[in-house]
């Protein structure tokens, strides 16, 4: 299988940082700010931000865990339905500026169906999108993200591989690899 | 894996630990979106789901149908008893005339034992039993575990007691089939007549003193006496039973521990529940009217996504 390095831990650190400040500028104290976390890859990053954060506003930032299994549109489509995971949102989302994170931009599906899933919870004031790595020129749906680390050339037969040290590896390492 | 190894849930005997713990699983996501201010998924509205029904249901049709439409899926509703199943229509051809309307799911409840085996060997349709005569009633035993997980943290380990009419349910069957499964310790007690006689070979304890059953055991499944299958006197009066096997309060508060009340309904209140049983802080009873609705949902998702 052949790998290529997208970011390792010094560079994902930078990123971060630079996101962190992206998301200051546009919502200053967080004041009517929210974050969720896409299941299940998205929350690893979604925590990592909400961290740094916490430590250059010193502020609690509502953060919730959001899952799009059972609003996603391939239901039926493959062969072994997704597996669902927690949605753990304990704040209301009536009004708030939601901001939406995941790891990886594909197709947009994930993020349609997390819209969807999201309005089960209320009426959000903004919704915006930040993802780590934006797969260029795959879209599926007109979907495009605010904030992005990287954007990245892609085929469709290669997939992003994200290793985080949160998900039990031993750096954080994110690989873009040919699938076999 | 998240995929069933069944297209079927014809009862609990012929699906595994793995299959029930994955229904149980996706029941708890299900769970916290029935919780939701809007409680509506969209991942079955291109499935259609007919409830077939050729024998009295209020709670278990209630909760297959709130199930559905939870899950944006259309469903149409069939009762027997106005059907032309009394012009004498043959259950296939009924079936067979439901699915020429393009239908994708049937769930359905039978009072011949075997019906939704028998029709699985010939339609495509996926098939959900809701029950058939006193065979088995999977979709109730897995809210049962999956009320007993919830209320206490686990079902392996644990000692559940069946108490009442074992005979003619169909609920303590799959009951003994799940819990065996998941690793609980069953034992079941009632009067010697309404026990079945190779029952033991289950793999379960039975007792006929209720008063030990519930000494022993962390949660109490009491099961209703079910007096329209019971063509001969099992026993003497109902006064009579509910004198040696109704439960009261007052039991429950003297054994002086914690036990958990459970019953599948309809409550005959007075009979093998009093009233002040049935609704004390033992109960779960009307958390596993709510967990049903959980339940079913994870059953038809899953049987759903695996056609």
């Amino acid at each position: 299988m052949r790998k290529k390095l997208l970011f390792d831990s010094r560079h994902l650190d930078i990123t971060l940082n630079r996101l962190s400040q992206q998301l200051i500028e546009n919502h200053r104290d967080f004041e009517n700010s929210v974050i969720l976390g896409l299941q299940p890859r998205g929350t690893f990053l979604a925590e990592l931000i909400c961290k740094k954060l916490n430590q250059l506003t010193r502020k609690k930032i509502a953060f919730g865990l959001l899952d799009t299994t059972f609003h996603r549109d391939d239901f039926r489509r493959r062969e072994v339905p997704a597996k669902a995971s927690e949605t753990r949102i304990d704040f209301v989302i009536e009004g708030k500026e939601v901001i939406l994170i995941d790891d990886v931009l594909y197709t947009g599906r994930t993020v349609r169906a997390a819209m969807d899933a999201m309005l089960s919870f209320g009426r959000p004031q903004k919704v915006e999108l930040l993802v780590l790595v934006d797969r260029k020129h795959t879209r599926d749906v007109p979907i495009e993200a605010n904030y992005v680390g990287k954007y990245v050339d892609t085929l469709e037969s290669q997939k992003v591989l994200v290793e985080l040290e949160a998900q039990g590896f031993e750096q954080n390492k994110i690989w873009l690899v040919n699938k076999a | 894996m998240s995929k069933l190894s069944q297209r079927h849930l014809l009862g609990i005997k012929n699906i595994t630990r793995q299959d029930i713990e994955l229904i149980l699983e996706t029941a708890g996501n299900f769970k916290e979106v029935i919780n939701r201010p809007i409680k509506k998924v969209p991942s079955l509205r291109d499935v259609t789901i007919a409830n077939i029904f050729f024998e009295n249901s209020t709670r278990t049709r209630l909760s297959f149908e709130l199930a559905q439409k939870r899950l944006s899926a259309d469903v149409i509703n069939f009762a027997a008893s106005s059907s032309s199943v009394k012009k004498g229509e043959t259950l296939l051809d009924t079936v067979n005339n439901i699915l020429a309307m393009k239908v994708d799911m049937i769930v359905m409840r039978h009072a011949s034992v075997g019906a939704p085996h028998f029709l699985s060997k010939h339609i495509q349709a996926n098939i959900v039993n809701a029950g058939d005569g006193t065979h088995e009633h999977p979709t109730q035993a897995l809210l049962d575990a999956f009320s007993i997980q919830e209320k206490i943290g686990a079902v392996a380990g644990k000692k559940i007691a069946l108490i009442g009419d074992i005979l003619h349910s169909r609920v303590a069957l799959s009951n003994i089939f799940a819990l065996k499964k998941l690793g609980a310790q069953v034992m079941v007690c009632g009067p010697p007549t309404l026990l079945p006689r190779h029952i033991r070979s289950l793999g379960v304890e039975v007792e006929l003193d209720v008063q030990n059953a519930l000494q022993w055991c962390d949660v109490a499944n009491v099961l209703r006496i079910q007096l329209e299958r019971q063509q001969l006197k099992y026993f003497p009066s109902l006064r009579e039973y509910t004198l040696y096997y109704g439960i009261t309060k007052r039991m429950l508060d003297n054994l002086k521990k914690e036990i958990v009340l459970m019953h599948p309904g309809p409550i005959n209140r007075g009979v093998e529940l009093s009233s002040d049983a049935a609704d004390s802080g033992h109960s779960i009873i009307l958390d596993q009217v709510e967990n049903g609705v959980a339940v079913r949902m994870a059953v038809l998702y899953l049987l759903a996504g695996a056609s």
